[in-house]
């Protein structure tokens, strides 16, 4: 990880972030998908605020105000509602902890294998791109030139 | 102030133009200095080498240098523009991050005054570039298809970039709308290609390439012309250019890592800081001779600023693609790029064709679009996009107007206390209209394409990285900076080869054409040494 500074944030705050987290991104066990509150995803994603740690702290901190500090307690359609609300207002601050989050949710093993995708970094292994039909391209080959040959108008000649 | 050695030629900024220009001079055995003020680079450090690569776009490797804050970037106030700025300051300059794309300007796009009575035609044209052009291909190495009726002939020596599904799935759409497109051409190694490993898909080529497939000019040009005698010296960022008593560029004041300030005397200084960087150390060198900054007895320096604006549209299709596993280029379309007189605008614009992105970025961009909602409903959306968006970017010309300019700041510096440049912009009536055109077409092709959930942004367009127009080439003195080989028309041995000196903009990634004119100026700086200065 890039950014070494301290998360900075209070252990009041992580659990905050827990609630928020976990309401954004829910577990699904049909899927077999951790929540982004998972233990493991939020701790990376607390390792990860770096230079976004005081906007996330400032969403952390506008949402507990707008849920009147019991988000957690709060009904789970009433705590979407009032996620998407604040998230739709827009602002950098809701901006950062949805980057944050997403970011550290899915390079999760776990989330990846569940969409079907192998957990790892793209190098050194790569991946295999199918060279697709280049035959739709005869539909273009000899078509006359579509660019302005300077040479040849009026002009055009230096 | 440490006084150094005299040097004959004195390059500031080893980015795409510096690094070509250093290679073609390096043949006159002159002793050629390069001062680069980032650092080079290692493969192993390039995003995609770890499990956080995703998020290093937002953080050490974002394109904007005020979010990436590395000590060797400098701030830009980019306030006052809708557009904003992107570059990348290291041995390789834009080339280390850029996205490989590899169009050539048209031959109508030098001459835009006599064919389309807008602006102000080149000094040069097409024709005497072309086989710089070639050159550079051959140099910085291009893989595409020949035979395109879309463009100029020209031979890449690497066959093209997979189609892939992303691609395939384009094409059909495009031949039933009977429009044209065809492979792009890109400066990503489809073979293995003097020394370079061929691409693997990592899928993730903007932030710098680990695989080395890409061409970033700290592995195509440094390499050659440091093992034939140039000296490249990082870490060194120049304030100012220093005037003798003649009126002639005498060198540069530059602080090293350590901010320590030392001057280095040269016979020549070639600028090649970027069309931000020049301007701003041009400006920054004003003088009791020069009170209006170096070379600007026109007044031009740090006007006629050109940013391509560049709408995006985006949708969802039904079939699986290849997002994120391949590199991003894939395919362009030149069916809307001349000069239609049926149209309300002038000139035109590339659509270039993306493959999309990893798993967190489709995550993080669709959840900040409003698309993909928080909550138990998050993992089904998810899934209806994940692999399934296609994108077209619409690259639009947009023409020279004095007031989009770059000056210096007031008040923001650098960490070395430099005056940091201010950007002011604004996309003109023609240019918005053309990119109202090519959203319709994007659209079109997108719903040929059977793709939904369609979008486009007009307030947050994406910003290429494209910097242009700030000090122009032309043979009135009174309406250009720099003659039409580079050479300031009012300091003799100062010359300027990056993408400031372009006189419009054309529609498209513009590395090309700005490496392929670095060539040609070092080719006439060696056809007239004896006479350099007259
Ligand atoms: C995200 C992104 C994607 C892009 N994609 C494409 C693409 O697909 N195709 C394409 O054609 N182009 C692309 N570009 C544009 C391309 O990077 C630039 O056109 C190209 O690098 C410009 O070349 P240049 O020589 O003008 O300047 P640069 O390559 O920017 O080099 C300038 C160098 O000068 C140095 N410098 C500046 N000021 C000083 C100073 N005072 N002292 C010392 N050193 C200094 C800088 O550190 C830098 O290394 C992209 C750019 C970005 C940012
Ligand atoms: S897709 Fe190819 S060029 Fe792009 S980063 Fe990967 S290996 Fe490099």
């Amino acid at each position: 990880m890039n950014d070494k500074a301290d998360t900075g944030l209070s252990a009041a705050e992580i659990r905050d972030l827990a609630d928020i987290a976990g309401t954004m991104v829910p577990a699904s066990t049909e899927l077999g998908m951790p929540g982004a509150d998972d233990p493991a995803i939020l701790a990376d994603i607390v390792k990860s605020l770096g230079r976004d740690l005081a906007r996330v702290r400032e969403a952390v901190r506008a949402i507990g105000a707008l849920a009147d500090g019991a988000l957690g307690a709060m009904h789970q359609d009433k705590r979407e509602a009032l996620i998407n609300d604040c998230f739709a207002n827009g602002g950098a601050a809701a901006a950062a902890l949805g980057r944050v989050v997403l970011g550290a949710y899915y390079r999760d093993d776990r989330v990846l294998l569940a969409l079907g995708m192998e957990a790892r970094a793209p190098f050194p292994k790569g991946y295999a791109l199918e060279q697709g039909d280049w035959s739709l391209l005869d539909a273009v080959r000899n078509r006359p030139p579509l660019w302005r040959d300077d040479r040849a108008v009026p002009g055009g000649e230096r | 102030m440490a006084a150094n050695e005299k040097v004959d030629v004195l390059i500031v900024g080893s980015g795409a133009s510096g690094a070509a220009m250093a290679w073609s001079l390096a043949e006159t055995k002159m002793r050629i200095l390069c001062l680069e003020q980032g650092d080079w680079m290692k493969s192993t450090d390039f995003p995609s080498n770890g499990r956080d690569w995703e998020a290093r776009r937002y953080t050490d490797f974002d394109i904007s240098p005020n979010r990436r804050g590395r000590d060797t970037d400098y701030p830009i106030n980019d306030d006052n523009s809708l557009m904003k700025i992107a570059n990348f300051n290291g041995v390789g300059g834009g080339t280390l991050i850029y996205t490989a794309h590899w169009p050539r300007m048209h031959p109508s796009d030098f001459k835009v005054k006599s064919l389309d009575g807008v602006a102000d035609d080149w000094p040069v044209d097409y024709w005497a570039l072309e086989r710089f052009y070639e050159e550079n291909d051959r140099m910085m190495g291009v893989s595409g298809l020949a035979g395109d009726p879309g463009v100029p002939p020209r031979n890449p020596p690497m066959p093209p970039i997979p189609l892939g599904k992303t691609g395939t799935h384009y094409a059909k759409a495009m031949n039933k709308l009977g429009w044209h497109w065809w492979p792009s051409d890109t400066t990503v190694a489809t073979t293995a290609y003097d020394g370079r490993a061929p691409c693997i898909n990592l899928g993730h080529c903007t932030p710098g390439c680990a695989q080395g497939a890409k061409a970033s000019t700290d592995i195509t040009y440094w390499p050659l012309a440091i093992r034939a005698g140039v000296e490249l010296r990082t870490r060194c960022r120049v304030r100012e250019i220093t005037t003798d008593e003649h009126g002639m560029a005498s060198g540069a004041i530059y602080y090293d890592a350590e901010g320590k300030e030392h001057f280095q005397p040269a016979e020549v200084v070639i600028l090649a800081c970027n069309g931000v960087g020049t301007p701003r150390l041009l400006l920054n060198s004003a003088s009791a001779r020069f009170p209006d900054g170096l070379a600007n007895s026109s007044g031009l320096v740090g006007k006629n600023l050109m940013l391509h604006p560049w709408p995006v549209v985006s949708g969802y299709v039904a079939e699986t693609l290849d997002g994120g596993r391949g590199p991003i280029t894939s395919m362009w379309s030149k069916q809307f790029y001349e000069t239609d007189p049926s149209r309300d605008f002038v000139r035109g614009y590339t659509l270039q064709f993306g493959r999309t992105t990893g798993p967190a970025n489709e995550a993080i961009s669709s959840a900040a679009a409003g698309r993909l909602p928080w909550g138990r409903d998050h993992h089904r959306i998810y899934r209806e996009l994940l692999d399934h968006r296609v994108n077209i970017g619409v690259a639009c010309e947009d023409l020279p107007e004095e007031h989009n300019r770059v000056t210096l700041d007031p008040v923001l510096k650098d960490s070395n206390g430099i005056p940091a440049p201010r950007i002011d912009y604004t996309i003109s009536e023609n240019t918005r209209r053309m990119m109202e055109h090519g959203i319709a077409r994007a659209e079109e092709i997108l719903t040929a394409a059977g793709a939904t959930r369609i979008s486009t942004s007009r307030t947050v367009l994406n910003y290429p990285g494209h910097l242009l127009g700030t000090a122009r080439m032309g043979d009135d003195p009174e309406r250009s900076v720099v003659n039409g080989w580079g050479r300031s028309h009012d300091v003799k041995n100062l010359f300027i080869v990056d993408g400031s000196i372009w006189v419009t903009s054309g529609g498209v990634n513009p590395t090309s054409t700005i490496q392929a004119l670095a060539l040609y100026i070092a080719d006439q700086m060696k056809q007239r040494l004896a006479t350099l200065f007259d």
